[in-house]
C-alpha cells in the first residue's frame, strides 16, 4: 500500500465504510495544509470524499486560544457521502484549545491523537482549563480512545540533522501528524511526496525535511506499541473508473463562468471586490487568462457590479461575485441591470449576518435579499447551488439563463459550499447545455428603426452591442417607452413595463426542468424541501429515515425564482412539508406566500451547517405527531 | 496643438447632424450644457470614428442626459457610477471610443471614489466633467466644488465645506490628462475635446458650465470680454504664460511660487516667463493650484498630458502572454491541472 520499504509489523487492519477526521490546531499549526494533503491522498485513492475547513476570521488569532483554533474536517467513505460527517470519528488536537473547542463533536469512543506539547501549563491556561486540570491526565477523556503523542519532540528528533533552523523544524510537525494518519488508514505517502517536491522545487532540502517528518510519523505508528490494540483501518475505494478532480465550491463557480463563456462564444468579464468567503472566485479567475478571462479588481463592491454592467452592455458574459454586505452595496446597480435588461451573473456566497456578522461562517440568510432586496419592482431569477460540485452546474445555469433571457441572475452559494470540496468526475464539454446569445444583427439604413425593447415570445429583448452598424440607441435607468426604449414618464407605460419585466422572469419557468424528487416516494407523509447547502445533511437524514421505513421524501430546489411549474403539485402529494434552513425560515415565507400552505420550519442560525442527526430527529418527531 | 495640427481622417459624409439623435434636449434655456452638446456634435464627425463605434456613458444629473441627444450608442447609468461602467465597457471592448458625461456632484461627490481610482488606472476614456458648482437636477443644493460662503437651499448660511480643486485632484490621483475649458468659448472647448480624444488614456476635461437657474454667473469673472482678459490665462505647450488685454502680463516662477509680472515694464520680457510644459507634473501641480489664489488668473487649456500604458492595454498584454502557446480549450478547462485517474472500483 505504501512506498515505504520497511516491513510493517503484524498489525490488524480493520475494514471500515466511512471515517470522519478532524485536524485541529492553532491557526499557525498548518492544519489546513495537512487536511488538504490528506484529502488529496484519499481522493486519488478513489474513496468518496467531502471536506470542510473551519477557521477563524483573524489571520493570526492569539496563539493557543479557542479563538485561534483552525480545523479541517473531512469524511471519506466506500459509499456515497454528502457531508463531512455530523461528528468525527478521529480528532487530531495539536493543542488543548483545539481539543476543548471540538470535543463536543467527537463521537463517544472516538479516537483522539493529542500533541502533548500543546497541553503544557501555558497552553492549558490559554485554552481556559482550570488550574491543575489536564484532560490528558485527569481521566476526563476516559470515554474516548486517547493517544497522547509528543509530536513536537519526535519531529525535532527526526530532523535534528536536517540543517533546518529550530523554527523550521517545528513547522514540520504537521507532516509528522499526516504520516501517522496515513499509517493509521493504510494510505500511501507518494502523493504528498510528489506535492512537496513540486512545491519546494528550488529548496529540495526543505521537501526532504518535510518528507522525513512525515515518514517519522508513519514509522512511529508502525513501531510504537501505542496503536497495537487499535490496529489500522482500511476504507476501500468506491469511485468508478474515470478522470476526477477535486474542487471547492468557489473553484467550481469560477470554472463554470469560464466554461459558459466558452460555450456561448463570449468573452468573460468579472468585476469584483475581495470579500470573504467569495474571494477565491476572483482569485481563481484571475489565473485563467490563458482562457481569455478578464478580471477587474474594482475599488469597491459597487464598481465591481457596475463595471460588469458596462462589460455586459459591450457584449461580454459579465459576472460579479460577493457576499452579503457586498450584495447590499450592489442592489442599486442590480436595479439598473434589471431595467437595462442585460445579462449578468451575480454569485452571492452567503455568510452569517447582519453587518460584518460571521464572515467565515455559512448562513442562508440572504434569500430575502436575493428575492426582494431592490428598490422598485425589480424581479430577477434566483437559483441555488447545493454542493461544491453543484456550484459548477448552478453557476453555469445562471449564465445560461442570464444570456438567453437577457436578465441579471443571482446564484446563491454559501461559505460552507465555497470552501468545502469533493471529487468531481471531469465533465465533457458535450454534456454542457448550449448557450445562445441573441445578438441583434446590423441594420441597413433603409430598414425600419431599431427597437431596443421589442420582445420575442418569451418577452426577451435582443442584445444590441456597440460596434453593430445601424443599432445606435440610448438606454438607461430612466423608465422607457415600450419597444422604442425612449425615456417615458407615461403612467400606463410604466405599469406595462413593470408587468413585462415580471412576465419575462415568470416565463423562464417554461424552459427550466420540472422539480424532481431526490429520494423517496412520489407521495407520502412528509416531504423535506431544501435549498442550497443543506442538501448533504437532508440527503443523509432522509436516506436513514427511509431505511427505518418512514414515509419521507426529499426534494431540493435549484430554482427559487421562478419556481418549477410542478412544484405546487409536488407539495400537494405529501401530508406535511418540512423546510430546514440556515436562517429563521425565509423559504418557508416564500412557499407559504406562493402556495398558501403551512410548511414546518426547521431553522439553525449558528454559522454552522446542519448535521444529519438534527434533521433526522425532526423527521422522526414530525412523523410521530402525524401518526398520533 | 490646435485644430490645424490634427491629421485625423475626416469622414466627409458625416456632419454634426448625423450625430444628433431624434430626442430634443431637455435642459433649461441658457444652460451651458447645450453648448457642450453642440461642440461634441461638431467634434464627433471629425474623429473619423463611425457612430456605431462610439459609446457615451453617463451617471445622474443634468449633464448625464448627454447620451440621449447623440446618435451614437449610449448608456445612462446610476448616480456616481458612470466611470466604473465606462471602465468595464472599455476593458471588454477596447475597440470602442468611450466618452463619459458627468458633473461635479456625480463625479466628485457620490462618485468620488470611482473618480480617483479610474484616473490612476488610466483606461482610455474621455471624461467631460460639467462643473457648474451646484446640484441642478435636485434643484440647487451646494456641490463639492461650490465656493465657500455660497448660499443655497442646503447652505442657507453659506457653504462651509472646502471645495475640491478638480485639477489638483486629477493630478494627485495619478491622472494622465487634465484640461480645463469653458462652455462659452465653444471653439476652444472643441479643440480641448479633440485633444482629449487623441490622448490615449483617461482624459479629464473640466468644463466650467453655467447653471442659469441655480448658480447663475458663477463663472462671470471669466466670461465678459473685459474681465476675461485679466482673469484668465490660456496655456499652450512650450509657450510662455502670457495674459491680459494687450498680452502685457505674464507669470514667472519664483522658486515654486507663481508671480504675476507686468511686461510693459522694462525689467521683464517674455523670456523671463514660465514656459508651459504639459509633461511636467510639478509645474502642472502649481498650475492646478492657481484656482485657490484669487490674485492669479484662472488657467484654461491642457495642464498635463502624460503617456502611460492604459489599463486595457496592460491587461491585453498579460492575456496575450498567457496565451502565447494558444488559447486553452474548454476540455482543458474542465479537466483542470490536478486531475487524477481512478483505474477501477473495488
Amino acid at each position: 500500500m505504501t512506498d515505504t520499504k520497511k516491513t510493517t509489523r503484524q498489525v490488524n487492519v480493520t475494514s471500515k465504510t466511512s471515517v470522519s477526521v478532524l485536524f485541529a490546531g492553532d491557526s499557525g499549526d498548518g492544519m489546513q495544509l495537512t487536511g488538504t494533503q490528506f484529502a488529496n491522498t484519499v481522493a486519488v485513492h478513489g474513496t468518496e470524499l467531502n471536506t470542510f475547513p473551519n477557521f477563524p476570521s483573524e489571520i493570526r488569532a492569539p496563539a493557543g486560544t479557542i479563538a485561534g483554533v483552525s480545523g479541517f474536517q473531512l469524511q471519506f467513505s466506500s459509499k456515497p457521502i454528502y457531508t463531512p460527517g455530523a461528528r468525527f470519528d478521529v480528532m487530531v488536537a495539536m493543542n488543548s484549545a483545539a481539543l476543548k473547542a471540538n470535543l463536543k463533536n467527537l463521537h463517544r469512543g472516538g479516537i483522539i491523537i493529542a500533541g502533548t506539547e500543546g497541553f503544557d501549563e501555558k497552553n492549558l491556561k490559554l485554552a481556559g482549563y482550570p488550574e491543575g486540570a489536564n484532560p490528558l491526565l485527569d481521566g476526563s477523556l476516559d470515554n474516548y480512545i486517547l493517544f497522547p503523542v509528543p509530536i513536537l519532540q519526535l519531529t525535532r528528533e527526526a530532523l535534528k540533522e536536517s540543517g533546518l533552523s529550530s523554527k523550521e523544524i517545528d513547522r514540520c510537525k504537521n507532516m509528522f501528524v499526516l504520516g501517522l494518519l496515513y499509517w493509521l488508514y493504510t494510505l500511501p505517502l507518494e502523493g504528498t511526496m510528489e506535492t512537496l517536491y513540486a512545491k519546494f522545487q528550488k529548496n529540495v532540502w526543505m521537501a526532504e525535511a518535510n518528507i522525513k517528518a512525515m515518514k517519522a510519523g508513519y514509522f512511529f505508528g508502525d513501531e510504537t506499541e501505542l496503536f497495537a490494540n487499535l490496529g489500522r483501518f482500511d476504507i476501500s475505494p468506491h469511485k468508478q473508473h474515470g478522470i476526477y478532480r477535486r474542487v471547492t465550491g468557489n473553484e467550481a463557480c469560477a470554472i463554470a463562468l469560464t466554461a459558459a463563456s466558452k460555450k456561448a462564444g463570449l468573452e468573460l468579464f468579472l468585476g469584483s471586490y475581495p470579500i470573504t468567503p467569495a474571494t477565491e472566485i476572483l482569485q481563481t479567475l484571475a489565473k485563467k487568462k490563458k482562457y481569455g478571462v478578464k478580471t477587474f479588481q474594482a475599488e469597491d463592491e459597487i464598481a465591481g457590479i457596475v463595471s460588469s454592467i458596462g462589460a455586459a452592455y459591450g457584449g461580454a458574459l459579465a459576472a460579479t461575485n460577493t457576499s452579503g454586505p457586498g450584495l447590499a452595496l450592489k442592489t442599486e446597480a442590480l436595479g439598473l441591470a434589471v431595467i437595462l435588461e442585460i445579462p449578468l451573473v451575480i454569485i452571492n456566497v452567503q455568510r452569517g449576518g447582519p453587518s460584518t456578522g460571521l464572515p467565515t461562517k455559512p448562513e442562508q440568510s440572504d434569500l430575502f435579499m436575493a428575492m426582494y432586496g431592490r428598490h422598485g419592482e425589480a424581479p430577477l431569477p434566483v437559483i441555488a447551488a447545493c454542493s461544491p460540485v453543484d456550484c459548477f452546474y448552478a453557476t453555469y445555469e445562471a449564465a445560461r439563463i442570464a444570456v438567453e433571457h437577457m436578465t441579471p441572475v443571482i446564484c446563491l452559494s454559501d461559505g460552507y459550499l465555497a470552501l468545502s470540496s469533493e471529487p468531481w468526475e471531469v465533465e465533457s464539454p458535450d454534456n454542457l447545455a448550449d448557450i445562445k446569445p441573441r445578438f441583434q444583427p446590423a441594420r441597413e439604413a433603409s430598414a425600419p428603426p431599431y427597437l431596443p425593447y421589442k420582445r420575442d415570445e418569451r418577452q426577451v429583448r435582443s442584445w444590441a452591442i456597440p460596434g453593430t452598424k445601424g443599432l445606435e440607441h440610448r438606454i438607461g435607468g430612466l423608465e422607457k417607452q415600450n419597444e422604442t426604449g425612449n425615456v417615458s414618464h407615461d403612467p400606463e407605460n410604466h405599469e406595462l413595463m413593470t408587468k413585462l419585466r415580471a412576465e419575462k422572469i415568470a416565463l423562464i419557468a417554461e424552459s427550466i426542468p420540472l422539480q424532481s424528487i431526490d429520494n423517496g416516494q412520489l407521495k407520502g407523509d412528509l416531504l423535506v424541501l431544501g435549498w442550497g447547502s443543506t442538501y448533504g445533511a437532508i440527503k443523509t437524514a432522509v436516506e436513514q429515515a427511509i431505511e427505518q421505513g418512514l414515509s419521507v421524501a426529499h426534494a431540493h430546489l435549484r430554482y427559487i425564482h421562478p419556481f418549477p411549474k410542478n412544484l405546487k403539485e409536488i407539495l400537494g402529494n405529501y401530508k406535511q412539508v418540512m423546510i430546514p434552513e440556515m436562517n429563521s425560515g425565509q423559504l418557508v415565507h416564500i412557499i407559504r406566500d406562493t402556495f398558501l400552505i403551512a410548511p414546518v420550519s426547521l431553522t439553525k442560525v449558528q454559522g454552522v451547517p446542519f448535521n444529519e442527526m438534527e434533521i433526522l430527529t425532526k423527521i422522526t418527531d414530525l412523523l410521530k405527531e402525524l401518526q398520533s | 496643438m490646435t485644430d490645424n495640427d490634427t491629421t485625423i481622417k475626416v469622414l466627409p459624409v458625416l456632419t454634426a447632424k448625423d450625430f444628433a439623435s431624434d430626442q430634443e434636449a431637455k435642459w433649461c434655456p441658457g444652460c451651458g450644457d447645450h453648448s457642450v452638446l453642440q461642440q461634441l456634435k461638431q467634434l464627433l464627425p471629425e474623429l473619423g470614428v463611425a457612430p456605431e463605434n462610439i459609446v457615451v456613458v453617463s451617471g445622474i444629473g443634468c449633464s448625464s442626459r448627454l447620451p440621449y441627444y447623440l446618435a451614437t450608442y449610449g448608456v445612462h447609468g446610476i448616480h456616481g457610477r458612470a466611470l466604473p461602467m465606462a471602465t468595464g465597457l472599455k476593458i471588454a471592448r477596447p475597440d470602442l471610443s468611450v466618452w463619459v458625461g458627468t458633473g461635479d456632484g456625480d463625479a466628485l461627490s457620490i462618485g468620488g471614489n470611482h473618480f480617483i481610482h479610474t484616473l490612476r488606472r488610466n483606461p482610455d476614456l474621455n471624461i467631460l466633467l460639467f462643473n457648474n458648482e451646484i446640484y441642478g437636477l435636485t434643484k440647487g443644493q451646494y456641490s463639492p466644488t461650490s465656493k465657500i460662503g455660497l448660499r443655497t437651499v442646503t447652505s442657507p448660511s453659506g457653504v462651509i465645506d472646502h471645495p475640491f480643486n478638480t485639477a489638483a485632484l486629477t493630478i494627485g490621483s495619478g491622472g494622465t490628462f487634465f484640461a480645463r475649458a469653458f462652455d462659452r468659448d465653444g471653439k476652444f472647448l472643441r479643440s480641448i475635446m479633440m485633444r482629449a480624444a487623441l490622448h490615449r488614456g483617461t482624459s479629464l476635461v473640466e468644463i466650467y458650465q453655467n447653471c442659469p437657474i441655480f448658480n447663475n454667473a458663477a463663472f462671470e469673472a471669466y466670461a465678459t470680454p473685459d474681465k476675461k482678459a485679466d482673469n484668465t490665462i490660456y496655456v499652450e505647450h512650450e509657450k510662455p504664460l502670457v495674459f491680459g488685454k494687450g498680452k502685457n502680463r505674464g507669470i514667472m516662477l519664483d522658486g515654486f511660487t507663481p508671480i504675476v509680472v507686468d511686461l510693459d515694464k522694462e525689467e521683464f520680457s517674455t523670456s523671463d516667463l514660465w514656459i508651459h510644459d504639459e509633461r511636467d507634473i510639478n509645474k502642472a501641480s502649481i498650475l492646478a493650484r492657481f484656482a485657490d489664489d484669487d490674485s492669479l488668473p484662472r488657467p484654461f487649456g491642457v495642464f498635463y498630458a502624460e503617456e502611460r500604458i492604459t489599463y486595457e492595454d496592460a491587461l491585453a498584454t498579460q492575456i496575450k502572454d498567457a496565451q502565447k502557446n494558444g488559447c486553452w480549450t474548454l476540455e482543458e478547462l474542465l479537466k483542470g491541472e490536478n486531475s487524477y485517474e481512478i483505474k477501477s472500483a473495488n
